[in-house]
């Protein structure tokens, strides 16, 4: 094994059935280590599988083929050593803020004091203090989110999967979002996949952007960010952030697809 | 504009309304010199409602509806309840009791009314049980229809922090449910009050089904009429009182009084 492959993804496919008895070929032979605590971000047109792969690696789908192993260990369904964030908050409506993010420690039945100290030092990181007692309808979107992060990070996990976290938030709200995620990462080191489509973001985010393109699924290029952290959002419009977006449109234009 | 508003919004035009329906009601039975045993006029009416309100006959008669319908409401939801559970926890319950629930549910539940009694009496129980069998089936079909109405994202958040089947049960499709479940005990509560005089019609002894039919065949239109008040009244107030519950448990859905019901 590789020295440093934290988190080892190789062969992964994904074939679907489709309704006319034809199969749909998702993803194929994904190939992929990544380091402990590295930040890497995957970018691609819809329909590249991306988000297929996010589910495969949070054990909320079965794989076709291929193996994924964390730290050697092969990887068979949902893992504690993994926290998922979602596309929409998903926090439960009869819950409080802070039961909500208590809600892994209670599933994985952890301390329930220590989870506790552990969700308010986490509400306390998000800026969310104050709100622990209140209910999800009363926040707004990004509150909502960065809860769902919380909720993400309560067990302690030492990988965290991001399935467009920010895609349904306003451009404003969305920036601010980043810049959080990136506080947090830089506090807790976890070892972060995020899936996107917003190019920015992907490269704002990333130690490493994976490209993928569709029909089917694969992985075009792995991009290095070798920008300096912390980052700033200024720090976008430099000629060297520049480069990257160039890039990584280059990608998107190639596959027939509309830049993001 | 400003004066069409607040005429449309305030209490000016249901009081109107209210007057011209009675007031017309009590007019036409007076000038028309319609027969007090075919209409009575509402000045009749509330006077046989101010009599019976004094009444320790009237009392106790109430008394024993209310009681039929309440623990036949009891009764019927709870095993109804209890079995929408087994059904939707056990895919082989469900295909051994399925086709039976559905036949059932079809079949006009007033009709076995008298079969109930034969085999219960005129007592209590058989009224109890008639009310029971009403109230089952709005409690069963929507506790199946809520344990699966729990939204896929909620199911695989738990899921992805590795939740057992158990406890996506217990912690999301069990609070999914509980909007349903209150639209059935909603419908339920106001079927039970039929089910209880339906009940008394067949057979009974005692109650307000019981005194209307007697109030009927007496051609006492105006005590008829009064216990039809009466009626309505309590299956208005314990309509409130399951919505007030219901406002308390589901509190995260402010409009869950609005869901459509289901039978």
């Amino acid at each position: 094994m590789a020295e440093g492959a934290f988190l080892r993804i190789s062969q992964v496919a994904k074939t679907y059935a489709a309704k006319d008895g034809s199969s749909v070929q998702a993803l194929t032979a994904i190939d992929l280590d990544i380091r402990e605590g590295e930040f890497v971000t995957v970018v691609g047109p819809s329909g590249c599988g991306k988000s297929t792969l996010l589910k495969i690696l949070a054990g909320l789908l079965p794989r076709s083929a291929g193996e994924v192993t964390i730290q050697g260990r092969p990887l068979a369904g949902p893992n504690p050593a993994l926290g998922v964030v979602f596309q929409a908050p998903v926090l439960l409506p009869w819950l409080t803020i802070l039961e909500n993010v208590m809600l892994p420690a209670k599933v994985q039945k952890l301390d329930p004091a220590l989870a506790r100290t552990r969700a308010r030092e986490l509400l306390a990181m998000a800026e969310l203090d104050g709100f622990e007692n209140r209910y999800p309808s009363e926040l707004s979107g990004g509150m909502q989110q960065r809860a769902g992060i919380c909720r993400a990070l309560v067990h302690d996990p030492s990988i965290l999967l991001m399935d467009e976290p920010f895609g349904a938030l306003d451009a404003m709200t969305r920036e601010t979002m980043n810049e959080e995620l990136q506080r947090i990462w830089s506090e807790k080191r976890k070892t972060v996949l995020l899936v996107t489509h917003s190019i920015p973001e992907a490269i704002y985010l990333a130690d490493r952007i994976v490209v993928m393109a569709p029909r089917p699924g694969h992985i075009v290029e792995v991009v290095e960010v070798d920008l300096p952290r912390p980052r700033t959002l200024d720090m976008q419009n430099t000629p060297e952030f520049g480069r990257y977006v160039r890039r990584l449109r280059e990608h998107f234009r190639a596959g027939g697809m509309v830049a993001a | 504009m400003m004066r069409g508003r607040s005429l449309t919004a305030g209490p000016v035009l249901p009081v109107l309304m209210a007057v011209l329906v009675f007031g017309g009601w009590e007019a036409a039975v007076h000038l028309l010199s319609i027969s007090k045993i075919v209409l009575p006029p509402p000045s009749a009416i509330v006077l046989a409602l101010w009599e019976a309100v004094g009444s320790a006959e009237f009392h106790w008669h109430l008394l024993i509806t209310l009681w039929e319908i309440v623990a036949g409401f009891a009764l019927g939801s709870l095993g109804g309840l209890a079995l929408g559970f087994i059904v939707a926890l056990s895919p082989l319950a469900e295909r051994l009791v399925y086709p039976y629930i559905v036949a059932f549910q079809t079949l006009p539940k007033v009709a076995v009314a008298p079969i109930i009694v034969i085999w219960f009496g005129y007592g209590l129980s058989s009224k109890i049980i008639i009310t029971a069998t009403i109230a089952f089936f709005p409690l069963l079909a929507n506790t199946i229809m809520g344990l699966r109405a729990a939204p896929a994202d909620q199911i695989e958040m738990l899921v992805s922090c590795t939740a057992t089947r158990w406890q996506v049960f217990r912690m999301v499709r069990m609070m999914a449910a509980l909007p349903y479940i209150f639209v059935g005990l909603d419908v339920a509560i106001v079927l039970s009050v039929i089910g209880a005089i339906v009940g008394e019609f067949v057979g009974a002894k005692a109650g307000l089904g019981f005194l209307l039919m007697q109030k009927n065949f007496n051609f006492d239109m105006a005590g008829t009429f009064a216990i039809l008040v009466v009626l309505s009244l309590i299956g208005v107030v314990l309509h409130a009182i399951v919505q007030a519950v219901q406002r308390r448990v589901i509190f995260w859905m402010d409009t869950a009084g609005d869901r459509p019901v289901s039978l």
